[in-house]
């Protein structure tokens, strides 16, 4: 299996450097060729690793294949565990990858960077690929900064758009704050544990618990605590979780197949899965818990609340999909790990569907992305508008489709995990917010829907008369996500979720352990179905659409008056919380104008004014004294010397 | 009787006098190099005076040897003060002062 594991995460590693590097020699049909057929090969050997998994009854294989160094004891190494969550997230990721790789043909049809493009995404697949399967922290941390690398160098594709370098250079940065933290959470897994393999860590982990650390003297803390919370803050950062979300919306300046692959669908859960990596570690730290549940929830309802103002068709999903990190953070904080990765993988399909849609819509009307001159587009783009229909129903959780079974699983495992003490009211919370998230999904994303493809047309007659259905390349992967979108759910819930799939893989204190109850209670796929015109979701969802129904096709000019008439509160909206402004006015003008004071106070004027001129002008003006005694007569050096003389001699006769 | 302190004194005298000859001249280079001279001279004097009073003769081979390097010094003084002649057509000691800081 090894071969399998080092080809699936080499192929498309080998197929970037071919493109990369000899793009030129290649050609445009070459460099697309081959990546997509390096992807393709991994994501076939993922599906083979899959099916190992899941239908043979395949173990969990931890490999080191190379051991790059080894330093007092500490070694670091590269390897892949394979496991039943890395297998489900392998195949998530080639899949997604490899119908992105095909869109992107469609797509980038015209740009002139395209073999750059394709040398990207797959370079971004390998380090994906990488995060995934690692076994152990320092090969988590390689791929987590390289996915971080090649989002910033392709938001910032357009390297022309001033807005795409601002949108990748605050990606980047945002980032850095959450590694820092990420950094410094393995560092504190190294101190207590002296490993970075999770095997060694994950056996450790009761006795770290045990255990207290000083961050700041005097005051201990729990030493899992703070672990859980260091790396938390890395998945805040990735996963793009309140406060560390502002990066998330402004990287659509990117290509959309890259907001569908790395920004909705892959990337963004990298946060998601680790946490669901760590779950031996999270387990043992109820604090952590509650921080994630508590980061999750308010990302979940208020980042979804600021999809509803959004003009831009790709920033209200983006919106959208912080709010669907939220929810599965959420997911992780109630400790339904398998929960948050089911509602991972049916999200990472419908929200690549719901931007590849996107995508379509905005070639068709020439890279026009204001959904206000929009509309009417149902019966130019056939394929187009049903794929979007049911990317739209899995994200608003539709009975049947896979954001049903995913999210109302998620939302009922919330409600079962006040099993808390300490924390109970922040669960219930928590509850609230995802349940009042639901109706804010659902008006949000048919807003978008109805105001894009329904409705009167309100694109200029120029665009109107070029608009037609896209190319089969954009097509063909819009069917192929609408499918798994539509019934994947239905499918697989049952063993996902309840058949202990996960075994191992995921720890789970008994006394955590929701899924397990829910377990209990759970029927099949088709009882869930029935049941669910009975639970506040679905009424939820419906009362969400048909808001929107009302709102933008019914009465288009309602939205206008309550505007008008909440003008504070929209103001709110329209500013996103003056989070940005927060960070732009606030941190980045405050650390430059800390950066201006030690550069002119700092540096100009004590460094180099005191220190080094200084010096030298101290220097310069005592040697001008001195040269006055330098008159340059004969008679005065004679003086001088006779002086000296008389002065020498006397102290030998008179003091000696 | 004239004894030792006689030349001892003589010789103080010719040196503070050459001493002084140096210090307050302010024209010619030459009085300079004869002022010179002249304290190698009384330095002369005190060799001979000691010489003659420990009844040791080397003193006066010593002066030999004094007065052969002032001849050669004054060759050369004088040589270099035809040389700063020829260039600044002046020895007036006053105007020497290049060497001022």
């Amino acid at each position: 299996m090894v071969d399998y594991y080092l080809t699936i995460v080499l192929a498309p590693l080998a197929a970037a450097i071919v493109a990369g590097l000899f793009g030129k020699q290649i050609g445009r049909a070459g460099s697309h060729w081959v990546t997509i057929l390096a992807v393709g090969l991994s994501f076939v050997l993922s599906a083979l690793v899959l099916k190992h998994m899941f239908l043979d009854g395949g173990t969990t294989e931890n490999v080191s294949i190379y051991t790059w160094a080894v330093t007092d004891g500490l070694r670091m190494e590269v390897g892949f565990l394979v496991d039943r969550l890395t297998a489900l997230m392998m195949v998530v990721v080639s899949f997604v990858s490899f119908m992105v790789h095909i869109y992107t043909i469609g797509y980038m049809h015209d740009d002139p960077g395209y073999q750059r493009f394709f040398s990207y995404i797959s370079l971004f697949t390998f380090s994906m690929l990488m995060l995934v399967m690692s076994n152990n922290f320092l090969q988590l941390f390689f791929g987590w900064e390289a996915v971080g690398l090649v989002s910033y160098l392709l938001i910032g594709f357009w390297f022309k758009r001033e807005s795409a370098i601002f949108a990748n250079l605050k990606a980047f940065i945002v980032n850095r704050v959450g590694d820092f933290g990420f950094i410094l959470g393995i560092s504190a897994v190294v101190v207590m544990t002296g490993s970075l393999d999770y095997a060694t860590v994950f056996a450790d982990a009761e006795s770290v618990a045990g255990q207290e650390i000083e961050v700041i003297a005097g005051s201990p803390w729990n030493a899992m605590s703070v672990i859980c919370i260091l790396l938390f803050i890395g998945a805040m950062g990735k996963s793009a979780q309140a406060p560390l979300h502002v990066w998330l919306p402004d990287s659509m300046e990117g290509p959309t197949p890259i907001s569908a692959l790395i920004h909705a669908a892959t990337m963004v859960t990298a946060g998601i899965f680790m946490v669901a990596r760590m779950s031996p570690l999270y387990e043992f730290s109820e604090t952590a818990l509650a921080v994630v549940i508590v980061i999750g929830a308010i990302t979940a309802f208020f980042m979804g609340l600021l999809g509803v103002v959004q003009n831009d068709i790709k920033r209200v999903i983006a919106y959208s999909t912080l709010s669907q990190l939220g929810y599965m953070t959420v997911a992780l904080g109630a400790s339904a790990y398998g929960a948050a990765i089911f509602h991972l993988m049916t999200h990472a399909f419908f929200k690549a569907l719901l931007f590849l849609a996107a995508g379509s819509v905005i070639i068709a009307l020439h890279h026009e992305q204001d959904i206000r001159k929009m509309g009417g587009l149902r019966k130019y783009m056939p394929i187009t508008y049903w794929t979007a229909l049911i990317g739209s129903l899995a994200l608003i959780g539709f009975p049947g489709s896979s954001g049903f079974f995913s999210k109302d699983l998620l939302i009922e495992a919330v409600r079962e995990s006040h099993w808390h003490d300490t924390y109970s009211l922040v669960y219930w919370i928590a509850y609230l917010s995802v349940l009042l998230g639901v109706f804010v999904t659902a008006l949000y994303s048919f807003r978008m829907f109805f105001l894009v493809f329904h409705g009167e047309e309100r694109m200029d007659a120029e665009t109107k008369s070029h608009v037609h259905e896209s190319p089969a390349v954009v097509t063909v992967p819009l069917i192929l996500l609408a499918i798994p979108s539509a019934v994947i759910g239905w499918l697989t819930v049952r063993d996902i979720l309840f058949n202990d799939y996960f075994g191992e893989s995921i720890f789970v204190v008994r006394a955590h352990d929701v899924l397990a109850r829910l377990g209990e209670a759970f029927h099949g796929s088709l009882a869930l179905f029935q049941h669910s015109v009975q639970t506040p979701v679905f009424w939820l969802a419906a009362a969400g659409a048909f808001t929107a129904w009302f709102l933008y096709l019914k009465r288009p000019d309602i939205p206008e008056t309550i505007r008008s008439k909440v003008a504070g509160l929209y103001a709110l909206l329209d500013n996103k919380y003056y989070m940005d402004d927060l960070y732009i006015k606030g941190f980045a003008a405050g650390g430059r104008s800390v950066g201006q004071f030690l550069w002119q106070k700092g540096d100009q004027l004590v460094i180099d004014g005191v220190l080094v001129n200084g010096t030298a002008n101290s220097v310069g003006k005592l040697a001008g004294v001195m040269r006055q005694l330098q008159t340059g007569y004969l008679y005065t050096y004679a003086f001088a010397m006779i002086i000296g003389l008389t002065m020498l001699l006397s102290w030998l006769i008179w003091f000696r | 009787m004239i004894g030792l302190q006689h030349y001892l004194t003589i010789s103080a005298m010719l040196f503070v006098l050459s001493i002084a000859g140096i210090i307050i001249n302010r024209r010619n280079l030459i009085l300079l190099l004869m002022c010179i001279e002249l304290m190698l001279l009384a330095v002369n004097f005190n060799f001979i005076a000691f010489s003659r009073h420990l009844g040791d003769d080397t003193g006066q081979v010593f002066v030999f040897f004094i007065l052969t390097v002032a001849a050669a010094e004054a060759a050369i003084g004088l040589a270099i003060l035809v040389v700063l002649f020829r260039n600044r057509h002046s020895i007036n000691v006053q105007e020497l002062n290049e060497m001022k800081g």
